[in-house]
């Protein structure tokens, strides 16, 4: 009981406060933009009202909707988002824009990306009123999930870009199912787990060594969507797609939400274990997945890196025989340590140095140019993201809702981990977007559309309880 | 089910953690070894993209920079080639060297000194610019040193200083195998640039070593004049004797001659005459006679023995050990055994004796201009010891010109006609049957403009005929540019 009482928000609505803190966001990112340009190009932005009145206008426009539409939203999250928005904007200008190459790419279209991810964001605020709705149909989510993984399978849809099959080409613009795909297996995963919970959590089965008991061991027909989930990561993602990065998320966090649904240690341990296992399998099969693992433990070997002597002189180096080397990883540190603590200031580094620094390693851009402190700020930005949307599932009060806010803002949490621990080294490089940061609309539309159903799901859980009309005494209201 | 939402709360905390530590590591412990390591080549960019002040030697630019527009960086580029490569160094993708790297916060307007003057061209929006380094080097002098080495290296190495012996200021560095540094300073192949520099570095000859300044050779018997210093400094004269034979029996061998007879005749011989014919047997007396102490105090005093020096470019200590054992002593008396010392050295030794018996603190940077021409540093000359007494020095002086001059001198190709030289030849054994070939000088004797120090390396000849044509054609260069 005491738990309930702990957890709940107080019903306040916060609006003002979000609003101050959204006018600075936005300002950071305008201020972003003018130091980038006055530092490099010696002049203020050429469309510094341009990009001000638009970014701006539609962020306050998400304010103002977000006070109509969810009153008792948590006020942190649409200032944080904008704000690791913003800053990405005002990078992919210093990138493109400032130098006047936008062949790779221009914050112009992230800007547009962004406006048209504002409009779903507010379709989603706007019409899922109850987000247990979603719990109804969970069988046809799984498939719809299975599905938009599948895409780019499909010949002359799919599209290979830097190895990895994970983009589907639309004719004017190219989607990646798979940011979709993750958001509607997390709901799928909520549904499933609410209704098996018990049989999940409670049936197991000893495992003995003489008469001590290691381990508790679910009943293998229970680890079946466990197995299925497992099978689908690892054969269909790693090996017929190469795409490491995403199959790592999902696994991650359907490991998280069988952990929230289920309170066992056991489940964990199985996964990890089948995870790890596969892993060390699979080592010597897929050339990928090799590649990045060498790549990431000996990245600084000169056989590994790819120096000019290697490449000229040597047929069977590494590097010359994968046709991968550690390049862009190195040549990341390089400019995470030219940053320092303070970074060279925004538009005083040279982030081009970084072979397709606009994509995952837009972090080393960041690290450069606004140093350590700059970083420290991205990712407390992160992880409070990621630490309110686990406060609203610990003040919400439906099961379901509680599974789906836990797994989006793992989701979130573990994103950033998987692309950022890939660039600074933690980790092996498996290529995802660090969320509403990263070039791209596929990657900027899903981080909206999951922080649309973190605000729904706060609005939700803060709002207070219906008043009765009259006091009928014990007669209880519902809310539909 | 909050329990587990909070575990999971703070494990994902938790990983943000890892990330946390982990960058602070990378951007604040690791950034250092980052930025040094050897695929980083960022600061070749960063150092690049300023312009940097030229180095300049007799009113010549002998390193400039260009801007090439394609690039959008600064060449830098070395008009004259190998004659200056050592001393001046080069500035290339591997790092700078030389002069570039001991004057680099001037060249690239980085220094303090130049801090008002760049905050003003901050304000007034003309684009920062580096100093000049004016050096001391004389052009003719620097010529004459390589040309003569090339032509009497027999195996190609070898070194020639030449210092003014009044001031110390250096007027020619040489050093044999030497390399172009516009071939490994090249940025529009910087490819190229660095394979030349590996295959230079790995060169079993050394060519990117100054063995002006840093290879210590045994400094054979020019090493007598210290000797006969040290003789003279404690109560004896150039006119002084001590027994000369053939050979003296030391330990369990003897040392003998390199002509093989006595000095003179089989009498006890003039420390004048010893010098003049480069006698062994009477310096090893000598040696034997003074004892450790006078001798290891008299070498120390001619730079011996004082640490690494900076002209501004390091400068390998020379030493003289202290030598109690009298057989060792000996050998160290005619400049062998435990003896090493670098041919800017030995020019110290001539320079001491050339200048009264003072020797001036060597230095190759003459002064630091600011962009518009002003002054910003310039060196005065300062005593680095007194090594002997004036006396000394004129009593040596004598005994050296009959090296060049006297019936029996040793260093007759060192003599310039019309002009009295003051020389001391060296052969100087290595051990493994190979000798070193040495000439010290300085001219005119009577009021010295140049101090000389030549070694060939491994010539197998005799200094009089490899190194004195040598430092005659470096003393004639110097003399006839004044």
């Amino acid at each position: 009981m005491s738990e309930a009482l702990s957890t709940a928000l107080p019903p306040v609505k916060r609006r003002n406060a979000e609003l101050v803190m959204l006018v600075f966001a936005i300002g950071i990112t305008l201020f972003a933009m003018v130091e980038a340009s006055l530092t490099r190009n010696g002049e203020m932005p050429p469309n510094l009202f341009l990009y001000g009145g638009l970014f701006g206008g539609l962020s306050l426009l998400a304010h103002v909707f977000i006070r109509f539409f969810a009153p008792y939203a948590d006020p942190l999250l649409l200032p944080l988002a904008t704000m690791l928005n913003g800053l990405g904007i005002a990078m992919l200008w210093r990138l493109f824009e400032a130098t006047g190459d936008t062949s790779r790419g221009s914050a112009m279209d992230q800007l547009i990306l962004t406006a048209g991810s504002l409009v779903v964001f507010a379709a989603i605020v706007f019409f899922l009123k109850e987000p247990r709705v979603l719990q109804r149909y969970p069988y046809i989510t799984a498939l719809s999930a299975v599905l938009l993984l599948l895409l780019p399978l499909i010949p002359g849809l799919g599209m290979t870009i830097n190895g990895a099959r994970q983009w589907i080409n639309l004719g004017v613009t190219s989607l990646q199912p798979s940011e979709f795909a993750k958001i509607a297996l997390v709901i799928f995963l909520s549904g499933y787990m609410v209704t098996k919970r018990d049989v999940l959590s409670l049936v197991s089965r000893p495992l003995k060594i003489g008469p001590i008991k290691v381990l508790e061991l679910p009943r293998m027909r229970d680890t079946a969507p466990m197995a299925v989930m497992w099978g689908f990561c690892i054969i269909v993602l790693v090996i017929l797609m190469n795409d490491l990065g995403t199959s790592l998320l999902l696994f991650g966090t359907f490991l998280a939400m069988i952990y929230v649904a289920t309170q066992r240690s056991s489940w964990i341990i199985l996964g990890l274990s089948a995870f790890f296992g596969a892993c060390a399998l699979l080592y010597p099969f897929v050339p990928h997945f090799r590649t990045r693992v060498i790549t990431w433990l000996d990245a600084f070997n000169p056989e590994v890196y790819c120096t000019d002597e290697i490449l000229n002189n040597s047929t069977d180096a590494f590097c010359v025989q994968a046709g991968q080397n550690s390049q862009q990883l190195v040549q990341g540190l390089f400019a995470m340590g030219e940053g320092g603590i303070l970074g060279a200031g925004l538009g005083g580094g040279k982030p081009g140095n970084v072979p397709e620094v606009q994509n995952d390693f837009i972090f080393s851009a960041f690290g450069e140019e606004l140093g350590l402190t700059g970083l420290m700020v991205m990712l407390f930005a992160l992880a409070l993201l990621a630490q309110r949307g686990m406060r609203i599932a610990l003040a919400s009060r439906e099961l379901f809702v509680k599974m789906f806010a836990s797994g989006i803002s793992f989701l979130i949490a573990f994103q950033s981990f998987v692309v950022i621990g890939g660039v600074t080294r933690v980790i092996p490089m498996t290529g995802a977007t660090i969320p509403f940061v990263a070039k791209g609309g596929s990657a900027l539309l899903s981080s909206w559309i999951m922080l649309a159903l973190l605000i729904r799901m706060s609005n939700n859980a803060r709002k207070p309880a219906p008043v009765a009309i009259q006091d009928e005494g014990a007669t209880q209201v519902i809310s539909r | 089910m909050n329990k587990p939402i909070r575990r999971l709360a703070v494990f994902s905390l938790a990983l943000f953690g890892v990330l946390l530590l982990n960058t602070t590591w990378i951007q604040a412990f690791q950034a250092d070894w980052l930025r040094e390591h050897e695929f980083n080549r960022r600061d070749v960019a960063e150092r690049t993209s300023l312009p940097r002040g030229p180095i300049v030697v007799a009113n010549e630019q002998i390193a400039t920079s260009t801007f090439v527009e394609d690039g959008e960086y600064y060449q830098r580029d070395y008009p004259e080639g190998e004659l200056y490569a050592h001393p001046v160094g080069v500035f290339n993708p591997m790092g700078n060297f030389g002069i570039e790297q001991t004057h680099n916060s001037y060249l690239d307007g980085s220094d303090e000194s130049l801090m008002v003057r760049n905050f003003l061209d901050m304000l007034t929006g003309t684009d920062p610019q580096g100093a000049s380094v004016v050096l001391t080097l004389n052009p003719a002098a620097q010529q004459a040193a390589l040309d003569g080495l090339r032509a009497n290296a027999t195996n190609g190495r070898g070194a020639a200083v030449a210092l003014d012996p009044k001031t110390g200021a250096i007027l020619a560095a040489a050093s044999i195998p030497t390399y172009d540094p516009n071939s490994v300073a090249d940025l529009s192949d910087v490819n190229t640039s660095v394979e030349n520099w590996n295959k230079l570095a790995d060169d079993e000859n050394q060519p990117l070593l100054n063995r002006a300044f840093n290879e210590l050779y045994p400094p054979g018997s020019t090493f007598k004049i210290v000797t006969a210093a040290t003789a003279l400094e404690n109560g004896h004269t150039i006119e002084s004797t001590i027994d000369a034979p053939a050979a003296i029996p030391l330990g369990g061998s003897s040392l003998p001659n390199a002509f093989g007879g006595p000095c003179n005749g089989g009498a006890p011989d003039s420390i004048a005459h010893s010098i003049e014919i480069s006698c062994n047997t009477s310096m090893a007396n000598w040696a034997i006679e003074l004892g450790a102490e006078a001798l290891h105090e008299q070498a120390s005093a001619f730079g011996f023995n004082s640490g690494p020096m900076n002209v501004p470019l390091p400068v390998t200590e020379s030493s003289a050990p202290l030598e109690p054992d009298d057989n060792l002593r000996a050998q160290m008396g005619i400049g062998q055994g435990q003896l090493q010392a670098t041919p800017l050295q030995m020019a110290m030794v001539a320079a001491a004796v050339a200048n009264d018996g003072t020797i001036m603190q060597p230095y190759l940077v003459q002064e630091i201009l600011g962009p518009d021409m002003s002054e910003i540093e310039s060196t005065t000359p300062q005593v680095f010891s007194e090594a002997i007494s004036a006396d000394t020095a004129e009593q040596l002086t004598q005994a050296m010109i009959l090296v060049t001059e006297g019936a029996e001198g040793s260093g007759k190709s060192g003599a310039i006609p019309g002009i009295q030289v003051a020389g001391k030849t060296g052969t100087a054994e290595v051990g493994d049957g190979d000798t070193h070939n040495w000439f010290i000088s300085f001219a005119p004797a009577d009021d010295p403009q140049v101090a000389v120090a030549v070694v060939i390396e491994r010539g197998n000849a005799s200094g009089g005929t490899l190194a004195a044509p040598v430092a005659k054609a470096i003393m004639e260069a110097v003399i006839n540019s004044e």
